[in-house]
């Protein structure tokens, strides 16, 4: 199943054409969703009202240099690694569900566009990939969903409880499970039988709910989030720091003995 | 005033939520961020400013010197124990202060009532509070105002 090729199988019957025109779409519609967004909850222009702000009250001005260092190491240190989700299992659900679901993409578009056709032989590096992708984002995406979810963790609500907001960790897990659902039963060889079709209805089904139906787009929270972190490091370094006060000059004092409990006293 | 959530900054990890006394912070339900659901009923306690990991939470002014500049933030360092606010003026004056959030080991000192020993009837039913006057470090009776010491002329 790990080296199955689910789509060069698919190909057989379907032209590569309509699945690659099916990416594409997709992509589309993540692009449209995202200015939407950006134009209707006008998040651009808070943010550059809000850096022209900061700018004003800062008390060093930023080079080139200065400015790329601290940009480099926040793509580093804080964007690759969601470092504002502190040391924790969120963090840890958070990474597996973003590294997963940048796997399994990426796989889903090479094995369209590049391995469909008839005479290609998709390198199992590849099948892998997309496998291991939608299997890391099932388990970031269900331990976020069933047990760390605020909701859930500091409201008390039921895990079975869903609201709008779940929608596209819904959708993402869907489109994992029926994925790896219809990989399977694909490779089982079951002789043209059902099960296949029906997860992989199910896994278009999910595609569209996730690329297009998503109420608040993620994908828009996927630039400005990083933007959001980058804006508060050069805020910390040029000094303006969102009028917050200054690191306080006192030694560690407690260390860990003043130690931040998780948010669930309800 | 009330608290408001710059969402940029949030990420929805329920401090907020779980520290506000009024329970009026929550999340929301289409973009699962924490917002105050109920602004009147804020009594701004700082308690989710203080506790947001993020600095996503301010305080919001009232609307006849809000739009004039002034800010009051703070900054929480649980790992040297310190509080840090910085008060802007509407003038442009800065003032920065830093206080200790405790000068004890956080979760040592602290009284293990149930082991305790269970109050009677009489002490149960008396106007005193529960250990005193020991629980005070008073030795002996509480302090107490005379009553023929009590200004002339007024009835109680």
């Amino acid at each position: 199943m790990m080296t199955n090729n689910p789509f060069s199988v698919l190909a057989e019957t379907i032209p590569s054409v309509l699945l690659q025109g099916f990416v594409i779409t997709m992509l589309a519609l993540i692009v449209i969703g995202t200015v939407i967004q950006m134009i209707h909850h006008k998040n651009i222009t808070y943010f550059f009202n809000n850096a022209k702000k900061a700018k004003l009250s800062a008390t060093k001005d930023l080079g080139v240099g200065e400015t790329t260092a601290v940009v480099l190491k926040t793509i580093v240190h804080d964007i690759a690694t969601t470092s504002e989700l502190g040391a924790g299992k969120r963090r840890v659900a958070h990474v597996l569900g973003m590294y997963g679901t940048i796997l399994f993409w990426m796989a889903t578009v090479v094995l369209i566009f590049f391995y469909t056709s008839s005479e290609s032989i998709t390198p199992n590096l590849w099948s892998m990939m997309w496998h291991v992708g939608a299997i890391m984002t099932c388990v970031g995406g269900y331990w976020f969903w069933l047990f760390l979810r605020v909701d859930v963790l500091s409201e008390a609500h039921p895990w079975y409880r869903i609201i709008k907001a779940d929608l596209f960790v819904l959708a993402l897990l869907a489109c994992a499970t029926f994925g790896l659902a219809w990989s399977y039963t694909q490779s089982l060889n079951l002789e043209n039988r059902w099960d296949d079709k029906v997860f992989l209805t199910l896994y278009i089904l999910s595609n569209i709910a996730l690329f297009g139906g998503v109420y608040w787009s993620k994908f828009a929270h996927m630039i400005y989030k990083p933007g959001a972190a980058i804006q508060k490091n050069l805020a910390e370094a040029d000094g303006s720091r969102d009028n917050l006060p200054p690191l306080a000059d006192a030694p560690k004092q407690f260390g860990l003995g003043i130690k931040r409990e998780q948010p669930k006293h309800y | 005033m009330s608290t408001f959530v710059y969402m940029t900054r949030c990420d929805g990890c329920g401090h907020c939520v779980d520290i506000c006394p009024s329970d009026i912070m929550h999340i929301d339900e289409n973009i699962r961020r924490a917002v105050n659901i109920e602004p009147n009923f804020c009594w701004e306690c700082y308690s989710c400013v203080k506790a947001c990991p993020n600095h996503a939470i301010d305080v919001r002014g009232y609307a006849d010197f809000a739009p004039m500049g002034h800010s009051v933030r703070v900054r929480r360092e649980e790992e040297k124990g310190t509080i840090s606010w910085k008060i802007k003026f509407r003038n442009g004056t800065e003032k920065d202060f830093v206080s200790p959030i405790t000068t004890k080991p956080w979760g040592k000192f602290i009284p293990k009532l149930a082991e305790g020993e269970k109050p009677n009837d009489g002490e149960i039913n008396s106007q005193r509070l529960y250990t005193e006057p020991q629980g005070l470090n008073i030795d002996g009776e509480l302090p107490s105002v005379p009553k023929d010491s009590f200004k002339k002329g007024v009835y109680y």
